[in-house]
């Protein structure tokens, strides 16, 4: 389709530091920039977002950063980002837009895709360009993750996609790397906003199972809410993330953002470890793609032991302890 | 106070089964469920109606056989529902879906609320409702986790986001998409039951929205599926016994290798 070019990613901030989102958004973006023979461009929309963070987005691939720096694009409200994202598209008319599938791209990317009449597709694990027809091939997993499927835009454009968090690695700096840092103006009017921020409570810890690295979950196997603490050592050794099925949640022995599953959170971390989960398909749907899965389960038959590497068949209080000692013997955390 | 639910009709995904041979989506037999995130979006407006008072309608778009979800949705205290089926509106990804969703809303009059799950578990996008806002031009609260009584046509959210919980403040008319945390939804009641099956349920097509044909369906859809395929089914799980004292210690030792050859120590 003529008139549109470059790939584009949107990093994101917070509190004016870019965010490791943007740094895997760089890893996608420059691939597909280099297969269409296109700049990159990094859109940063945000407040007094900090110099050296600008210029590593550069040194990590980007030809170009698209800066809008205001006050009122301090934290994302879907108004005023929308309609900045919306004016520069009308005006450079790029040919790819890639957002994490974080909640600020699976909510400002919907809202841009009306405006602009842009096809989207949503929380893709793969991009690639097809070769012939140079068209984004997009690919997520659907059905609770039993299958993949690959989609595209034939005719429309730009074309756009929210990219699940973790799904690659960051892009590491280069020294040396050239590009040019764009600072642009939005038209007034696009900096409004009808929805005020009035406050914002951190919970930190909980929330971070999205992020981790290393997640513990435990399921119903666990028996009871007092137990939880006989996984700590496990935990701390291995500076996990505590997450947990729906039974858990259900029971309230943890709270909601420990969920993991098709209702709750869907984590992709190097290391998954079930503790007397089932593995029903509702919980697998959150958890399937993890690097390396380790099942504790004392039923040699759950389901949990089909998507795992490594199967324990076990009592997770026996296996638990002798782990978390193990680990310790060998100098770990 | 008026209140939209758009409601979307899912198989149940844990009756979902897979054609070994084709790699496709076994729909027979699934059984159709009210999307489960979507329960949360009805008892929110239900919340609030109960609170204050307010007409809630519960609204989809689907095959003729998705009234049933909508007769659900009013068994659980939903004031009445639309249901928007034909065939021109078939194989519609979520910026046709959205397109058609604002369309129905606006012919239906601007309510205060529309409120949406936060994503549906078959599709899995979340995108839909963002959609709806970016066509009616209203304010949109994605991840609500909690919401504040309407007051003086305004209203207070907690937004869930990956680190924490925003306070924001809307004006309305708004569109809200709301999370599990928001509230627990109710059983269908008896009485609803009796009210649902009694209950005339409009349905409309694409004239009686205004909608403009060239954006339905699967030809009004930017979006094209090109390919569906079966990712790697399981792994080959080692499995590790643990039953006396001497295996507990080798799978012990066995699984701290593991951990330490994924390098994340
Ligand atoms: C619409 C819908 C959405 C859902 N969403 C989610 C979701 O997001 N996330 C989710 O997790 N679930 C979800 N579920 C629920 C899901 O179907 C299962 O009910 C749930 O995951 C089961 O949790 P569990 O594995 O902890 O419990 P159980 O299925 O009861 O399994 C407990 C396991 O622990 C093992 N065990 C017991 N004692 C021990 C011991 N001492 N040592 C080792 N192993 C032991 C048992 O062998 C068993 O396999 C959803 C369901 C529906 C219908
Ligand atoms: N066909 C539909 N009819 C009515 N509402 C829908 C439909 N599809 C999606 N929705 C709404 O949009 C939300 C998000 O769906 P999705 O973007 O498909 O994940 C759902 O929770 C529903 O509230």
């Amino acid at each position: 389709m003529d008139g549109y070019a470059g790939v584009w990613i949107l990093a994101e901030q917070k509190d004016g530091r870019i965010q490791r989102i943007s740094h895997e958004l760089l890893t996608r973006g420059r691939a597909l920039a280099d297969k269409r023979g296109a700049p990159l461009t990094a859109v940063v929309l945000g407040w007094r977002v900090a110099q050296p963070d600008l210029d590593d987005l550069i040194a990590r691939g980007a030809d170009r950063v698209l800066l809008v720096d205001d006050e009122r694009l301090a934290h994302f409200l879907p108004d005023s980002f929308a309609a900045c994202l919306g004016h520069l598209i009308r005006t450079e008319r790029p040919e790819i837009i890639i957002a994490g599938a974080t909640s600020t791209g699976r909510t400002l990317m919907p809202l841009v895709a009306v405006q602009v009449g842009a096809g989207l597709t949503a929380d893709c694990t793969i991009l690639d360009i097809e070769e012939g027809s140079g068209h984004l091939l997009q690919t997520r997993p659907a059905i609770g993750g039993n299958i993949l499927a690959t989609i595209n835009c034939p005719d429309h454009r730009p074309q756009m996609a929210t990219v699940r968090p973790r799904s690659t690695p960051v892009a590491l700096p280069a020294a040396g790397r050239k590009g040019e840092i764009v600072r642009t103006g939005a038209v007034a009017e696009a900096l409004e906003s009808r929805v005020v921020r009035i406050s914002f409570e951190e919970t930190g810890e909980e929330n971070e199972l999205g992020e981790a690295d290393v997640v513990v979950a435990v399921g119903r196997g666990i028996k009871r809410a007092e137990n939880l603490k006989l996984v700590q050592p496990l935990v701390q050794a291995l500076g996990a993330a505590l997450g947990a099925s729906r039974d858990v949640i259900d029971r309230g022995w943890l709270s909601y953002p420990h969920q993991i599953g098709l209702s709750g959170k869907t984590v992709n971390p190097k290391l998954y470890i079930a503790l007397g989960i089932s593995g029903a398909i509702q919980h697998l749907a959150g958890m399937q793609t993890a690097e390396t899965i380790i099942a504790v389960n004392s039923d040699p038959d759950a389901q949990i032991f089909k998507v795992a590497d490594y199967g324990v068949v076990g009592d997770l209080f026996e296996v638990v302890p002798a782990l978390a000692q193990q680990l310790q013997r060998m100098g770990g955390r | 106070m008026k209140i939209i639910v758009p409601i979307k009709q899912v198989p149940e995904t844990s009756a979902v089964r897979m054609d070994e041979a084709t790699g496709t989506i076994v729909r027979e037999g699934a059984k159709a469920i009210v999307n489960p995130l979507d329960l949360y979006a009805i008892e929110t407006a239900l919340m609030i109606k109960e609170a204050q008072g307010a007409r809630v309608t519960a609204l989809t778009m689907g095959p003729p056989s998705a009234i049933n979800a909508l007769k659900e949705a009013v068994a659980m205290g939903c004031d009445d529902a639309l249901l928007l089926t034909d065939k021109r509106f078939a194989g519609a990804d979520t910026w046709s879906t959205s397109y058609v969703l604002a369309c129905a809303i606006r012919k239906l009059g601007i309510p205060d609320l529309v409120i949406c799950g936060e994503r549906a578990t078959d599709g899995d996008t979340g995108q839909v409702g963002p959609g709806v806002a970016g066509w009616l031009g209203l304010p949109v609260l994605s991840y609500i986790a909690g919401v504040e009584l309407p007051e003086g046509g305004r209203m207070r959210v907690r937004r869930m986001v990956e680190d924490g919980y925003e306070v924001l403040e809307t004006p309305l008319p708004a569109l809200l998409t709301v999370v599990k945390e928001v509230a627990n939804p109710r059983l269908p009641t008896l009485r609803g039951k009796q009210r649902a099956k009694k209950l005339e349920i409009p349905v409309w097509k694409p004239e009686d929205i205004d909608a403009e044909v060239v954006n339905l369906g699967l030809k009004g859809s930017p979006t094209r599926v090109v390919k569906i395929h079966r990712p790697k089914v399981g792994r080959a799980c080692e499995k590790l016994p643990a039953g006396d004292a001497a295996a507990l210690d080798a799978a012990s030792r066995k699984l701290a290798a593991v951990i330490v050859g994924t390098g994340v120590l």
